[in-house]
């Protein structure tokens, strides 16, 4: 420990830390730009310049490292000169135009010009112009204004693990910008936004909206991936113009997702529904909520009377919140139904009946903390982009990372030893890795895995896991919709098992954790998602599923409802409802109601509404109690959310970890024949890409303008084009239980034998299956 | 030249420089004494001590403690690099080094290998010296060849590899730090420090950077002892040392003198003023050192001190002279011209600030000066010196302070006349260009 | 792309290094590619990037922090006039007039018949030889006094 005084006052700090540290722990505010905690130091902006006593000039307080007995003064003339020596550079070339500027109200350059700023301008030469850049639909520029504070660089090289962003040039000459023409692609982008302490870098589709103390700040909780970043709304005359990180350093710490950060604009879109819709005699007609309401109750015991009531399903996108999961789970069974499932992409459900509720495992925060993980069927930086970035950062350090994949995307992870292989072929090598494992361990395996014959790669990992004192074993979403699910969980948990390593899946959706515990899952006489369509019911309920695109197998979703003799979608936007619903009503997103979601680490995390439901827009939870009541079923007298979050959450508060479960018994692995014959010859490797995994990234504007959005292409390896005869650009017909014409693309990353065809998209959904095997042919 | 030193007393010819007539003039002896005698490296560190060595690269910083620095027991690569980015404007020393004697700064980073206990070394040289880059890597190879570099030298247990390094275009890279990340791949800007290069250098291991002419000290003072080196020059100011002389003199070019030469002695060898002009002023040090009037340098001596006591520094010993016909505010706007293209624009201060500089020099120069402009200027160096990271925006900063101290008088004449005091046909005769017209 | 040649030529580079940091030889490798192509375009500047496994951007910035780089067309014979104080004391911004004159360019300019581009450098480490300038970035010439100039022109035509 180091003794240090700032400003008169004492403190003590560790080995290694700055002035600036110092500073934060005594509460003392040092004027500063280019630091930020979670960038390396420059210390180029040098508005942080301190006295040290003894020192001959002022110091950088971001960059010096404290030494015992040390004495710095923030506030003494020669550090004030020094800041408004500082303060005079930086304004000299700006352009001042603060009045048109989108960063007005909340620019660090304009608040601290007040503190530090000369009235007149000695300037009198003329200012530099800096051309703008295109760095794509989510970031405007305004170059004219940086500072070259360096933030944004570093930013896309140290979190966002590639570099994007560069300073060109040199001296006043200097540019802030991405190689030549080329956008930001990074699905962590907008953060720059955040970072940018001038208006250089600003949200596109934000851009002149508002002025920021016009806006009010809502808390909220992100409705995408299983981590739930937690989000400040800002709201004016009921819209929600902008969406920032709300900091946290146990979830998201101070960052976003894009995805995360621009899906609001599908709020305010055309495709909201704002009526709820009746169809009726083949037309679609607006009515009221009563009319429908009462259209449901009066056919849906139709229904049930007609056809019994396990004839009744639903159907519900893990993306709901708890409350809506649980009074839609007690309302089908009210009515006598136990089919309700959210898991719509899940195909392989043997793990039902044995108390296991799939979540990461153990706290997000602790992730650093871990010297060696695997992680298992994951499109990790896309499905989860910013536990991929905890992943990175603790790569850098001693945290060894590995993958088991049947895509090689550059995760932007120093990864210690993958494995790519055919989905076909996933369980297979997870088996040789716990084999290596067991190998090297001098542990005997079951007789099921007798026969397995390591791979290299699966050595690697195998002895890279055993090697750790603190791992963990991820399955991600892939693995989870994998046809061999439950095989790929016993074999993970054995892994984890054999190696003291913490087990556990990454989440794929915010509430997937919650639609366990809200049981929004079959019972055991119940019929999970794929069973309610494999053999269709005469009645559905939907909620905020696209069953078209979210479940495993959209075209026999699709026929399933198409057949039905009542489907209820309850949604905020037009969807394809319209062509096989009989009642459509329109339902809050998250930010106009009141809801709970909980994370893959079984965090808890409400949220209120932030706007008024837009037109006749009623929460959901609100029509669920609502349609409780007409059918006369009991329980269902909550007059808030805060009763029906109680009600499921059944007393625990906070967090639910404690009753979260991992781990099973005897569960039976079956790993596939390995008899050539037996293999596909050519098979799907099916990803669901970051804009297209649920209603609401779908219909955000600016996100589906970018890279990440690109439409779905039959993406193969050069030999795998070879051995079809086939040339990128083409257009082929890819048939898997449905056809769909697509482009066809080299991806070098896709494994031997096999075809990338995205889920998720409309040009996807006359396909069936994610997995299994598909032709290829001339379109 | 160079008679009265031991670094260019080589023949000039194009031969001179293989690695067959430097052995022949005693090369590598000092390797060999090493390796023969197994000389202890604390030894050798403790001979450069005696020498009182001063960094020839422009700080003068000591170059035995600098080797002390290196920590001792570091498991794993530690580095040595030789600076001959000679980019300074003035300093010409390097590349006749280079030239002339390649082996001698061979044999004293080999040297340098040794007592620091690295494997490895770099000589990053200035990009627009394509051919003596060339020429050195030549000389690594007969180098390679002759078991002086590469595993076992000599047949010893001590492996050293040597490689260079092309800059290609960047005053900074002459700044240590910009140098390593030079070397790393990146665009040459300087680091914050600490840490040091010695404990964070090269791909963040220990290094140690001196400049060419230091490294090619260190031979001569294994072979002759410390104090021998010591007593070429004076206390505190060892040895012999290269001065580069440009401008107004009849015979430019590299003088190897001993440290404490009188000025005048130095202006004689480079044949005195062209055309017999009178002596205006002398930037003594390279162009970031102030300027000196011709009656404070006319008593100086070349050695730190004196030159320091003068108010200026030896720095590099480029001493560019300039005579009666210099107009000294366009010789002040071309360098803070160069300072403004060169500053690697991370640090506001250096960034901003050298734009402003050179702005207001060049409104002056160009008859748009207000009278403001002087207290302007001065204004905006303190505001520069001493808060940037490197010592590039003081060096921008120096010589603004110089001219206007001693040539004050000339710049206001500028502002009030809005033209030079020296005739414009005055001016275009010093260059000595157009005699053959 | 780049030819075989200027691969093998940066692979040499990339062996005086440690393996581990490749993206030390990005200057030699920009330098090798530019003398190959006489500019670095976008598709060169990628191209050294693939090759290191660098960041095209991070390429860029070295590309363009240099001054001996060329980002734009150039033309066959390149002359790096040095007019820094030390050489204009002894002609080095006169042998640039003289030289603009000669050829009908300013700097940064290149001659209708893309033959030379003129470009003003900053100090060359050879002040002593005043009026010096560059050729192409590898040929130093000293002491160019007007017949000097001539002759090099004449040589280059
Ligand atoms: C802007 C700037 C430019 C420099 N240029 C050079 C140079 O061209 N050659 C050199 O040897 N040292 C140069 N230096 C000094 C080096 O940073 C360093 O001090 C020197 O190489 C150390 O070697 P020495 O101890 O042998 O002098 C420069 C320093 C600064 C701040
Ligand atoms: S002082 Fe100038 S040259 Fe040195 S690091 Fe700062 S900006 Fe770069
Ligand atoms: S915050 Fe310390 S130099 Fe920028």
């Amino acid at each position: 420990m180091l003794e240090i005084e700032i400003d008169g006052k004492k403190t003590e700090v560790s080995d290694g830390a700055t002035v600036m540290d110092a500073a934060h722990q005594l509460g003392i505010f040092v004027p500063h730009f280019c630091y930020h905690k979670k960038l390396s130091i420059a210390a180029n902006c040098r508005m942080c310049l301190v006295q040290v006593e003894k020192a001959p000039k002022p110091l950088p307080a971001c960059a010096t490292p404290v030494t015992n007995g040390m004495k710095v003064f923030t506030h003494s003339e020669a550090a004030v000169k020094a800041q408004k020596g500082v303060m005079e550079f930086l304004l000299i070339n700006h352009p001042l135009d603060c009045p048109i500027c989108d960063q007005g109200g909340e620019c660090q350059l304009q608040d601290l010009s007040v503190g530090y700023g000369q009235s007149a301008a000695r300037y009198q030469e003329e200012k530099r112009v800096v051309v703008n850049k295109n760095l794509g639909p989510l970031i405007a520029t305004d170059m004219t204004r940086c500072i070259h504070c360096t933030r944004c660089v570093r930013f896309t090289q140290e979190i966002a693990g590639w570099q994007e962003m560069g300073q060109a040039f040199r001296g006043e000459h200097a540019e802030i910008m991405p190689f030549i023409e080329k956008t930001v692609d990074s699905e962590l982008s907008g953060n720059v936004i955040d970072l940018c302490p001038v208006g250089a870098l600003t949200s596109k589709p934000f851009r002149f909206a508002a002025r920021t103390w016009e806006l009010s700040r809502r808390k909220s909780v992100s409705p995408h991936d299983g981590l739930g970043a937690n989000l400040i709304v800002q709201v004016k005359h009921d819209r929600v113009l902008r969406v920032l990180p709300l900091e946290n350093e146990d979830v998201n710490e101070c960052w976003l997702s894009d995805k995360d950060r621009f899906s609001y604009e599908a709020l305010n879109s055309k495709a909201r529904l704002t009526k709820p819709m009746l169809k009726q005699c083949g037309e679609w007609r607006e009515v009221d909520w009563q009319t429908a309401l009462e259209f449901i109750g009066t056919d849906l015991k139709r229904v049930v009377r007609e056809h019994g009531t396990a004839s009744f399903g639903a159907l519900a996108s893990p993306h709901s919140t708890l409350e809506e999961l649980h009074l839609l789970q007690k309302f089908v069974r009210g009515a006598g139904s136990e089919n309700i499932d959210c898991r719509l992409r899940q195909t392989d459900f043997s793990l039902d009946g044995k108390g296991i509720t799939p979540w990461l495992g153990m706290p997000v925060a602790e992730i650093p903390m871990l010297d060696r993980v695997l992680v298992v069927g994951s499109f990790l930086r896309k499905d989860h982009p910013l536990l991929a970035q905890r992943l990175r950062q603790a790569a850098k350090k001693f945290t060894r990372v590995s993958l088991l994949h049947v895509a090689d995307d550059d995760q932007l992870i120093n990864l210690h030893a993958k494995s790519i292989v055919a989905p076909s072929a996933l369980a297979m090598e997870l088996a040789g890795i716990v084999k290596a494992v067991a190998e090297i361990k001098g542990v005997t395996v079951d007789a099921a895995l007798a026969g397995v014959q390591p791979t290299a790669a699966a050595k690697a990992i195998a002895e890279s896991l055993a090697s750790g004192e603190k791992g963990a074993v991820f399955l991600g979403n892939f693995a989870q919709q994998h046809v061999q699910s439950a095989t790929l969980h016993a074999l993970a948990q054995k892994l984890a098992d054999l190696t003291g390593a913490r087990f556990g899946y990454l989440g794929e959706a915010a509430n997937s954790v919650g639609g366990y515990v809200a049981k929004a899952v079959p019972g055991t006489s119940g019929l999970n998602a794929a069973r309610m369509l494999a053999a269709p019911c005469r009645a559905y309920f939907v909620l905020h599923a696209e069953p078209e695109l979210d479940c495993a197998n959209p075209q026999q979703a699709l026929t399933a409802l198409k057949g039905a003799d009542l489907v209820v979608a309850m949604t905020p936007f037009k969807t394809r409802a319209l062509d096989y619903a009989h009642v459509i009503l329109p339902i809050a997103p998250f930010t106009e109601t009141s809801g709970s979601f909980i994370n893959t680490e079984g965090r808890v995390q409400s949220f209120h509404a932030v706007v008024k439901p837009q037109g006749e827009t009623r929460p959901a939870w609100k029509v669920l109690r609502v349609l409780g009541n007409l059918l006369g079923l009991a329980g269902f007298e909550q007059d808030n959310s805060e009763t029906v979050r109680d009600e499921a959450l059944g007393g625990m508060t906070g967090s639910v970890a404690e009753r979260l479960n991992n781990r099973a018994e005897g569960i039976a692995v079956s790993l596939a024949p390995t008899a050539p014959a037996l293999q596909p010859k050519l098979e799907r490797v099916a990803d669901v890409p970051i804009h297209f995994a649920d209603p609401l990234a779908r219909r955000a504007p600016s996100l589906q303008m970018t890279r990440d959005a690109a439409p779905p292409a039959a993406r193969m390896n050069a030999a795998t084009l070879a051995k079809l005869g086939l040339t990128a650009g083409a257009q082929v017909k890819v048939s898997l239980g449905g056809t769909a014409v697509l482009a066809v693309q080299l991806d070098a990353g896709v494994p031997d034998g096999c075809v990338r065809v995205a889920a998720g998209h409309e040009l996807t959904s006359g396909l069936g299956p994610m997995q299994g095997e598909l032709t290829v042919e001339r379109a | 030249m160079g008679a009265l030193g031991f670094i260019l007393n080589a023949e000039e010819g194009e031969r001179s420089w293989r690695l067959a007539e430097y052995v022949k003039r005693g090369g590598y002896s000092a390797l060999k004494k090493i390796i023969d005698e197994n000389i202890p490296p604390e030894n050798i560190v403790a001979e450069l001590k005696k020498s009182s060595l001063r960094g020839r690269g422009g700080a003068g910083f000591p170059t035995g403690l600098k080797w002390s620095f290196m920590p001792r027991q570091f498991p794993g690569a530690k580095y040595v690099v030789c600076n001959s980015d000679e980019g300074e404007p003035g300093t010409f020393k390097d590349r006749d080094i280079l030239r002339w004697n390649p082996h001698m700064v061979i044999e004293g980073m080999i040297i340098a290998g040794y007592a620091m206990g690295c494997a490895r070394g770099y000589n990053y040289i200035h990009g627009e010296i394509w051919e003596i880059y060339k020429r050195f890597e030549e000389a690594l190879e007969e180098a390679r060849a002759a078991k002086l570099l590469g595993p076992n030298i000599l047949g010893s247990d001590f492996s050293f590899e040597l490689q260079a390094h092309h800059g290609y275009g960047a005053y900074i890279c002459g700044e240590e730090t910009a140098l390593l990340e030079s070397i790393e791949g990146k665009k040459g800007q300087p680091r914050f420090k600490p840490p040091f290069p010695a404990s964070f250098g090269l791909y963040g291991k220990p290094t140690t950077i001196n400049n060419t002419e230091t490294f090619a000290s260190v031979p001569y003072i294994i072979n002759q002892g410390g104090e021998k080196f010591l007593e070429l020059g004076k206390p505190n100011n060892g040895g012999t040392k290269l001065f580069s002389v440009s401008g107004h003199v009849n015979r430019p070019g590299n003088f190897e003198v001993p440290m404490g030469t009188p000025f005048r002695d130095l202006l004689e060898m480079a044949g005195g003023m062209r055309s017999g002009r009178k002596l205006k002023g002398v930037i003594p040090g390279g162009s970031s050192s102030p300027v000196l009037p011709a009656d404070v340098i006319m008593e100086c001596t070349l050695d730190y001190d004196s030159i320091a006591k003068a108010g200026s520094m030896l720095g590099s010993g480029a001493v560019i002279v300039m005579d009666e016909t210099t107009c000294m505010v366009r010789a002040l706007e071309r360098l803070s011209y160069f300072y403004f293209e060169e500053s690697c624009g991370q640090c506001t201060p250096c960034r901003e600030g050298t734009g402003w500089l050179y702005r207001v020099v060049h409104r002056i120069e160009h008859g748009e000066g207000r009278p403001e402009d002087l207290d302007l200027l001065n204004s905006v160096t303190e505001n520069i010196m001493g808060r940037t990271i490197c010592a590039l925006g003081d060096a921008a900063s120096m010589p603004v302070r110089g001219f206007l101290k001693h040539f004050g008088a000339e710049f206001e004449y500028h502002i009030q006349n809005k033209k030079c005091l020296v005739p414009e046909d005055v001016q275009r005769a010093g260059s000595g260009f157009f005699k053959a017209a | 792309m780049l030819s075989q040649d200027a691969i093998q030529k940066i692979d040499r580079e990339i062996a005086k290094y440690p393996a581990e940091q490749k993206q030390s030889a990005v200057m030699a490798a920009l330098a090798i590619a530019q003398m190959e192509k006489g500019w670095l375009s976008t598709e060169t500047i990628e191209a050294v990037a693939g090759h290191l496994g660098m960041a095209p951007v991070a390429v860029y910035e070295v590309a363009s922090f240099y001054n001996m780089y060329d980002l734009a067309p150039v033309g066959k014979v390149k002359i790096t006039v040095c007019t820094n104080l030390p050489c204009a004391l002894s002609g080095g911004v006169h042998a640039a007039d003289y030289l603009k004159q000669k050829l009908g360019i300013g700097f940064n300019e290149t001659t209708p018949d893309g033959r030379f581009t003129l470009k003003e450098g900053e100090c060359m480490g050879a002040c002593g030889d005043a009026p010096v300038l560059l050729v192409n970035n590898v040929r130093m010439c000293s002491f160019m006094q007007p017949e000097q100039i001539d002759r090099l022109l004449g040589e280059c035509q």
